[in-house]
């Protein structure tokens, strides 16, 4: 039997819930029935609103989807100007003010306390600026992500920036497409670092080339079936198809089409297509396709990039994440800056669009690690767009602990989480960076903070891997977390090992400066934190709820003088034993 | 009266005659559970998996962990609030509660 949502949708859904929006705002809160809230919220999503968590009644988080977290010139200010008139809360954040901007880890954009009284205003703001909230949440297309300087990149196999230009406008809005079962999450990448992380989408286009017809022909390599909600994370499959730019719509239309059409619409719990990968397997996804969805003759898989990915690839080579300043293939360079967790105030947000201006094209992106890149800088300018004061607070240079975290929204607005997030990363980052020093070398140490299973932070694939949970102190309930290491993407991509289990929030900080002080005192040269978990963590899990806990006792005595790092024989579990354990008396940090 | 219950935000709640009610994220002390060998789960809900009314009793299966040995599970049938002249008092999650199987089955007694 269909499930509630599937109803609802089938009553009124898609394009058609706009005029329903308008109507509501025209008259106002009061006007929603009471008895048909719940679907109504369900149904706003389509158009990017979603009911904030009880007690906020009225508020939405509103969520632009910018297509491969490209705003082009004059679109930032925009959405600060609107961030600043009506995205204000009651109260201040403390560490962000009274109104700001999330950038996410899928390239979108989301702003709170939304009255839905003003959305046919900020509608009409938006569409004539060439920017939309359509199919931002819900059960659609979602906002598709990418190597956020497609376009403009040294390091790219084919242009990506077009294609994913053309999926917007092909499957935003189209009804054939605009009720899925589930939310439908595409990635399309054409670089060689693998920052399109196509291995966590429900369909991903990734690098490849084929012999075709005795020529070298560069295209894309199509998987499908990845996501990491509800301790049921996947990588994408390899289906074994490889596909040209030109064709990379056909294959999205049919891969989609199979997914409307074969999903599972009576559990929303097992909607998703990873699962129907699962219980298909991935000969069957091809030939279903090949057999009712495409007119062409699919061809195999061509030779992929995979081997030369660097992003969050676990490696200390290169990290790939787009910080800092790197030259365009046209003269010109792209300086990415670090937005700890993701958030803007809403005035710095117009001051980094008027920079934008000024120094560069206009033009700003966001990144998969909820930064921004501003594209475009000429080399004379780049000087003095380098010394900008804003760029004290968001460095192109930032400290690891910085520029690694990642924080999903939280219990501040969001009805899923089970604990505070991003204020509480703002602390952790702040607190590692003053009082814990990295290995020399390392530039990239990615802790990734989730509020909740449904893992909007993408924890799975972090080094450190924080997820919401509760515990007990002195018999109160206390927020709390889960602790994995050891995840990330690359050639080889693994998810993060659950260690630790139900550590209270205010000891989370400590826990990562044991486990860091393991890291130096017995790592290999040039051994990175990833290969150092690998090779020395508990046997990888093929299930998040295959746990082999820690032992836990005594505390970690780190010796006054830490001895070199030295290459070592295998350690095994020793490691584990002696370094990352927690006191039952561990010690307060005072920054939970 | 009928009573209208379902599940919202991929089991983040529970609504009750459209109003949601009860959220994720709060501890339920559960006896006589089979989600783990505790005496008494301190059961961490995480998702509502399944919903249903018997009146007056709101019910659900829960989705979660025991915080005390790290299990995870479902649990069986709980109440977790009712509806009396219309209006829902939920229960208090830190308080005992004793999960069922359904006894009250599809046919007439």
């Amino acid at each position: 039997m269909p499930s509630k949502v599937e109803g609802w949708k089938d009553e009124v859904y898609g394009e058609e819930v706009r005029e329903h929006l308008f109507e509501f705002a025209e008259k106002g809160w009061e006007a929603i029935p009471e008895d048909e809230h719940d679907a109504w919220f369900e149904r706003f999503k389509w158009w990017g609103l979603y009911h904030q968590r009880n007690g906020q009644e009225s508020y939405f988080m509103m969520r632009i989807g910018t297509p491969n977290g490209v705003l082009e010139p004059g679109q930032l200010k925009i959405v600060g100007e609107i961030a600043d008139e009506y995205a204000r809360g009651p109260v201040d954040n403390p560490e962000f003010g009274g109104a700001y901007c999330d950038w996410t880890t899928r390239q979108s954009i989301q702003l709170h306390w939304i009255r839905i009284e003003d959305v046919p205003d900020i509608f009409e703001k938006l569409e004539a600026n060439g920017l939309s909230t359509i199919q931002a949440c819900g059960d659609s297309w979602r906002n598709i992500v990418g190597c956020p300087v497609a376009g403009k990149d040294k390091h790219e196999h084919v242009d990506a920036w077009p294609i994913a230009e053309e999926l917007h406008e092909e499957f935003k809005g189209n009804e054939a497409y605009e009720n899925m079962p589930r939310k439908w999450k595409v990635s399309v990448t054409g670089c060689d670092e693998g920052c399109g992380q196509g291995d966590i989408n429900d369909l991903a286009f990734e690098p490849a080339e084929k012999e075709i017809d005795g020529e070298e022909t560069m295209g894309f390599n199509v998987r499908v079936g990845g996501g990491l909600s509800r301790k049921e994370p996947r990588f994408a499959r390899d289906i074994d198809v490889f596909c040209t730019p030109e064709d990379a719509p056909k294959v999205s239309a049919g891969m989609s089409a199979l997914f409307r059409d074969h999903g599972d619409r009576d559990d929303r719990f097992n909607a998703r297509i990873k699962f129907l990968v699962d219980e298909w397997g991935t000969e069957k996804i091809r030939e279903t396709l090949q057999e009712e969805y495409i007119d062409y003759e699919l061809p195999t898989a061509g030779e992929d990039l995979r081997e030369d990915y660097t992003y969050n690839a676990g490696r200390q080579d290169e990290h790939g994440d787009h910080i800092g300043v790197h030259e365009q293939p046209d003269g010109n360079y792209y300086v990415g800056l670090d937005v700890l967790v993701g958030r803007m105030g809403a005035e710095d947000t117009l001051e980094l669009a008027a920079l934008a201006d000024e120094y560069g094209s206009g033009e700003v992106r966001l990144t998969q690690r909820q930064n921004v890149i501003v594209t475009d800088v000429p080399e004379d300018d780049l000087d003095a767009f380098l010394d900008e004061p804003l760029l004290e607070e968001y460095s192109p240079d930032p400290h690891p602990f910085m520029r690694g975290s990642i924080a999903c929204t939280g219990t501040e607005f969001c009805s899923l989480s089970i604990v505070e997030t991003k204020n509480r990363q703002v602390r952790y980052a702040r607190w590692l960076k003053d009082n814990v020093a990295l290995p020399d070398g390392i530039e990239d140490f990615h802790v990734h903070l989730s509020g909740c299973t449904a893992s909007c932070a993408q924890p799975q694939i972090a080094d450190i891997s924080l997820r919401g949970m509760k515990t007990r102190k002195d018999g109160e309930p206390v927020e709390a977390f889960d602790i994995g290491l050891g995840g990330g993407l690359g050639e080889d991509p693994h998810f993060a090992d659950w260690i630790a289990m139900r550590v209270a929030a205010d000891e989370v900080p400590g826990y990562i400066q044991n486990v860091l002080a393991a890291y130096e005192a017995e790592s290999a040269d040039e051994e990175s934190f990833r290969e150092f978990i690998a090779a020395r963590g508990p046997v990888h899990a093929q299930h998040e709820d295959d746990v082999v806990p820690l032992r836990r006792r005594g505390r970690y005595g780190r010796p006054a003088d830490a001895r070199p790092r030295r290459r070592h024989p295998d350690l095994g579990r020793r490691l584990i034993r002696e370094h990352l354990r927690v006191r039952s008396d561990r010690r307060r940090y005072g920054v939970g | 009266m009928p009573i209208d219950v379902h599940q919202l935000d991929d089991g983040a709640w529970i609504s009750v005659d459209d109003t949601r009610e009860v959220n994720v994220g709060d501890l339920w002390w559960l006896a006589r559970q089979d989600c783990c060998p505790c005496e008494m789960a301190d059961f961490l809900a995480e998702g509502f998996v399944e919903v249903g009314v018997d009146p007056p009793a709101i019910e659900a299966r829960i989705a979660g962990q025991c915080i005390a040995c790290g299990a995870s599970g479902v649990t069986s049938w709980l109440a977790v609030g009712r509806v009396i002249d219309g209006e829902f008092h939920a229960v208090a999650p830190e308080s005992v509660h004793v999960p069922r199987r359904r006894t009250r089955l599809a046919g007439p007694e």
